[in-house]
This record gives structure tokens, sequence and C-alpha cells, in this order.
């Protein structure tokens, strides 16, 4: 069944965007993370506009993580105040980073630079969690602790001062981290047009040592508000958000996130930043294997506006 | 999934002549001029009808005559990108933009164009997808390039692929000697907004009569409506979007809920 999106101006077929937003959903309920970097490369696939991709992903974005982050606030695993200041932080890398992507798109670099970043951040970021879940597992194999957070064996970031309790995460740190990270968040996501959820958990639970508990949950929360805020940002400025498609991505979104998150929580924590790990490093790969084999095709098209 | 429009037999008929000298007029006529954009828009089918007819007064028609039909979609810029190794890696090294292009353009004819008349007449009549004009900007100019310049080659092809551009040489069928009928199809990625349909009539390699037709790609409806909403009051829009986002997802925690 053929559906015409009004803003895309192409039709499209309504069982595959429900299925792709049903796929993206899952997996980003499971792992509390948005699923930008999954989906906007997919849309951008059958047909749609960069452009109105990035904008109608951000509603879809901000539909299945309302519905992750209320299954979580009922189980009380969502870090308000963690999620406040990370959000405070983001806020100032949104605008360090909307400033650097001017800069990059007048000197004409905008396209490479998105296509680095993303093999740089996926690779790397992917290639540490497989590591460390692996080394994780092997520990639980041989009878050892499958978590390093034990008394002792904190990092040099835990001598850091301005130290803050946040309670619901039962964790002691230094507000610098806090805010280094929602800054990193903020800037990426501005560069690479995602929420960044997938850096964003890895980062809480390595660097902070936020508890698997809670947080998937504060990641769900903040990408909720991120992303909801750039659904009005980019309708106001841009005029391209796709109603009908968003609303597509959505229905399937939520489905898929529901699913998601139920799977999530019956899985062990290491076994699921090793999956979340693969994910990431496989579309790293995908994404470094357009930038290094020659293309197909080496012309394309790009509408620069009307005549 | 395309389907062919009923000829509506009410359809006011485009006359025009080419110059005083001419012998013979030509009569146009399309199925439709408002292709409707709705929610369930897959592309339309449009059938052009012609017909030769001697002026008043002039002689018989002559044996044989040869039709071509170009039909243009609003005109955009475009640019053409080509990507080179730089230090190992594919990037864009190059990029041309075309100026006022069609965004759709579909060029029929009942035989080859080069068959048709000599390369001079096409190029000065701008007949053929080699002869139409696609200019680029180049550094301060305008200006169209030769033939195989690389750039033009591969915009040709690329607007093909999408099926926005098309040269058909076998597309005109002559019903009789002087009545022919030919069928543009849009696609549905065809742009919205007016295209211009012109018929040039050929006899011994000379352009004898051409007539003008027009007709527009328009939203209606729903889609209109969404796609106003979106442009004239995009704050707005934004936040119904995240409304109906939210909704959504508080819905289906509500339907999903098991404890």
């Amino acid at each position: 069944m053929q559906i015409y999106l009004p803003i895309a101006d192409v039709p499209v077929n309504v069982f595959l965007v429900l299925g792709m937003g049903f796929a993206v959903g899952f997996i980003s309920g499971m792992f509390g993370i948005g699923g930008g970097f999954l989906m906007t490369p997919l849309l951008i696939f059958i047909g749609i506009s960069p452009a109105v991709a990035v904008a109608s992903v951000s509603s879809h974005i901000a539909a299945s993580s309302f519905t992750g982050a209320i299954v979580y606030w009922r189980r009380n695993a969502i870090d308000i105040s963690l999620a406040m200041m990370l959000l405070a932080a983001g806020i100032i890398g949104t605008a360090t980073g909307v400033w650097l992507f001017t800069l990059l798109r007048a000197l004409d670099q905008l396209d490479l630079m998105i296509e680095l970043s993303y093999v740089t951040l996926l690779t790397i970021v992917g290639a540490i969690m497989i590591y460390e879940s692996v080394r994780a597992e092997w520990r639980t194999q041989h009878g050892l602790p499958a978590t390093l957070r034990r008394p002792g064996s904190h990092s040099w970031i835990h001598g850091l001062p301005f130290k803050l309790r946040f309670k619901r995460s039962k964790i002691y740190v230094s507000a610098i981290p806090v805010w280094a990270i929602g800054f990193i968040i903020g800037f990426v996501g501005a560069i690479m047009g995602i929420g960044g959820g997938f850096l964003l958990v890895p980062m809480l639970i390595y660097v902070l040592r936020v508890p698997t508990a809670t947080v998937i949950g504060t990641s769900m929360a903040l990408t909720l508000i991120t992303m909801a805020s750039a659904t009005v940002m980019h309708a106001a400025t841009n005029h391209l958000v796709d109603g009908v498609l968003a609303l597509l991505l959505m229905v399937g979104g939520v489905v898929g996130a529901q699913f998601g998150a139920r799977t999530g929580q019956a899985m062990r924590a290491e076994r699921l930043r090793l999956l979340l790990g693969l994910l990431v490093f496989a579309v790293g790969l995908r994404f470094a294997y357009d930038l290094v084999l020659q293309p197909d095709d080496l012309y394309s098209l790009r509408h620069v506006g009307a005549g | 999934m395309m389907h062919v429009l009923a000829l509506i037999a009410a359809i006011a008929l485009t006359v025009c002549t080419a110059g005083s000298a001419a012998a013979e007029r030509l009569v146009v006529s399309l199925s439709n001029h408002r292709i409707a954009v709705t929610s369930s828009f897959v592309g339309e089918n449009l059938v052009l009808f012609g017909s030769v007819e001697p002026d008043p007064g002039k002689t018989a028609l002559r044996a044989s005559y040869d039709v071509v039909v170009t039909v243009a979609g609003p005109a955009q810029n475009m640019r053409t990108r080509r990507k080179g190794r730089v230090a190992g890696i594919w990037v864009n090294v190059a990029s041309r933009e075309f100026v006022r292009v069609p965004s759709y353009l579909a060029i029929l004819s009942n035989r080859p164009v080069a068959q048709i008349a000599s390369p001079e007449v096409l190029r000065r009549l701008q007949v053929g997808l080699d002869n139409f004009l696609l200019p680029q900007r180049i550094g301060p100019d305008i200006a169209d390039t030769v033939r195989n310049d690389p750039f033009r080659v591969a915009f040709i092809r690329l607007q093909t692929e999408h099926g926005l551009y098309r040269q058909a040489a076998d597309a005109v069928t002559f019903l009789t000697p002087t009545a022919f009928r030919t069928m543009v199809a849009l696609p549905a990625n065809a742009p919205n907004g007016d295209y211009t349909v012109e018929v040039k009539l050929f006899a011994d390699g000379q352009m004898v009569a051409r007539a003008n037709s027009a007709l527009e790609v328009i939203k209606t409806g729903f889609e209109q409506y969404v796609a106003d909403a979106a442009r004239d009051h995009g704050l707005l829009y934004g936040f119904a979007t995240t409304l109906m986002a939210l909704f959504i997802g508080w819905f289906a925690s509500v339907v999903f809920r098991r404890d």
C-alpha cells in the first residue's frame, strides 16, 4: 500500500515504513538509544531527501523514547537530576556544534566531516564496548566479579573536585565529567544530526559508573527532551518535518520500543552491551566501507533550490 | 501501478500556428491539465492527441509528418558532484551547478530526432536531449557546455535513472497520416508546479507548425493542508508534531501495560 508524503514529496510503502519504525524502535527500547544513526540512513536509502529524513526522524525518536521513558519511570529507573545536568551542558554543546556546522558548510567540507565523524565515533565506541563486555563476560565465566565497580577501583575521574551525589543512580561523582559528557553529546548531536544515545550510554557506564539499572532510563529521558525540541526547531526553521512520515515511523516505533524495552530488561547487562557494541561497530564499518571503496557512481545530484 | 486517464470529451483545444507561411495548423489536446497529488498518488499517465489540418484556402497536406513533443517541468537548480580519491577515501572533489534546468523533461517523437531533421535545424530549434539547453554556472558565467561534457552527461544520466528525464523515439504514434497520439508518463516523484508542453511538427526536414499546451501538478486536500501548515505555521506545526509524538508514545505504554 503506497501513500504519498506531503513534505518529502514521494510515495512510500506504508508497511515498509511501519516495519522500519518497529525495527529501529525495538533497538531503541532495548538499548536506551534514539536510533537516529540507524533510521536516518534507512530513510535516505528508500528515497527520502536527507534534510527531510533528519528532521522527521527527530519526532519519531521523541515518540519512541517517551514510551520507553514511561516504562523506566514506572520502575524508578530514571535519574532526573543527572538527566537535567546533562541537558544543561548539552545545550551549550549544541550551540557550539551549530556554530562549527555553519563554519564547515561555508568551507564546503560538511559532508566529509559528517561521514568521518560517523566512522570514527561508531567504530571506536563500538570496539570499546565489545572489548569491555567480552572481558566482563570472560570474568563471569571464570568466577570473578563481572563488574569492576568495587571500592578502591575508582579512576582519576572520581578524584576530581565539585562532587555531587546522584541519589537515584547511587553515585557520588564530580560535576566536571557530567558537564563534559553533556557538552560532547550536544556537540556531536548538532554536527551529526543524531540524539547521541549510543555515545551517552557507554559514557555514563564507563566514565561515571552509572549502574545499568538507571543508565537506559536516564538516557531516554534526555533523548526525549532533546529530540522534542529538535522537532520544534526543525519545523520552525526549515519546514521539513513530514508529519505523515513521522506518524508512520512513530506508530511502528512505539510498538517496537515496548517490545525492545522488555527484551532489554530480561537480558544480562554485559550481553546487552556486547550487542549494542556489535551494532554500533557494524554501522561504523558500513560508513567506512562507503568511504574507502570506489563508489558505483562517482557522480551524485543535489537539489539546491527552486530556479 | 499507473493508470491511463480516460480522455475527457470537453477539453478546450489548444490551437497554435507557426507563422503565416505555414500551410498547416497543428491542433493538440491533453487528457488532463491539472494533476492532483493526493495521498494515493503514484504517478499518472497523460494522453496527448494531435491533428494536422490544412490552413483554409491552402493546398493539400503533405504525405508524411514527424512530431516531437517536449514536456518540461518547473525549473530548479541542481548541483552535480563528482567523487575522487583523496588520501585513500572517496570524497566529493568537484561540482557544477545547473541553473534553472527543468525538474522533469520528456522528449517524445515518432522516430529518432536525428532522422527528422538536419543537425543544424535540430540545434537551432533545440530539439532532442542533446540540443536541450542545460546551462551550468562556470565561474562567473552561466552557459551550456558541449554535448559530451562529463557533468552534463552525468546529470542527464542521473535524472534519467530517477525517472525524471526521458527521451523516447517511438513514443509518438500516428493513427492516420495526420493524427497522432502520445503518452506522457509523470512519475510519482514528479515535482509540483507548472509544466510546459511543446509540440513541433516537421515535414521534409523543416519545422512547419508548432503548438503549446500546459499542465500543472498540485497537491490537493490533506496533502496540501499538511504542506501549507508546515510552511506557513512552522512553529505551531512543530508543536503539533511533538504533541502527536508524546501522545502516541503515551498511548503505546498504556496499551502495552502489563503490570
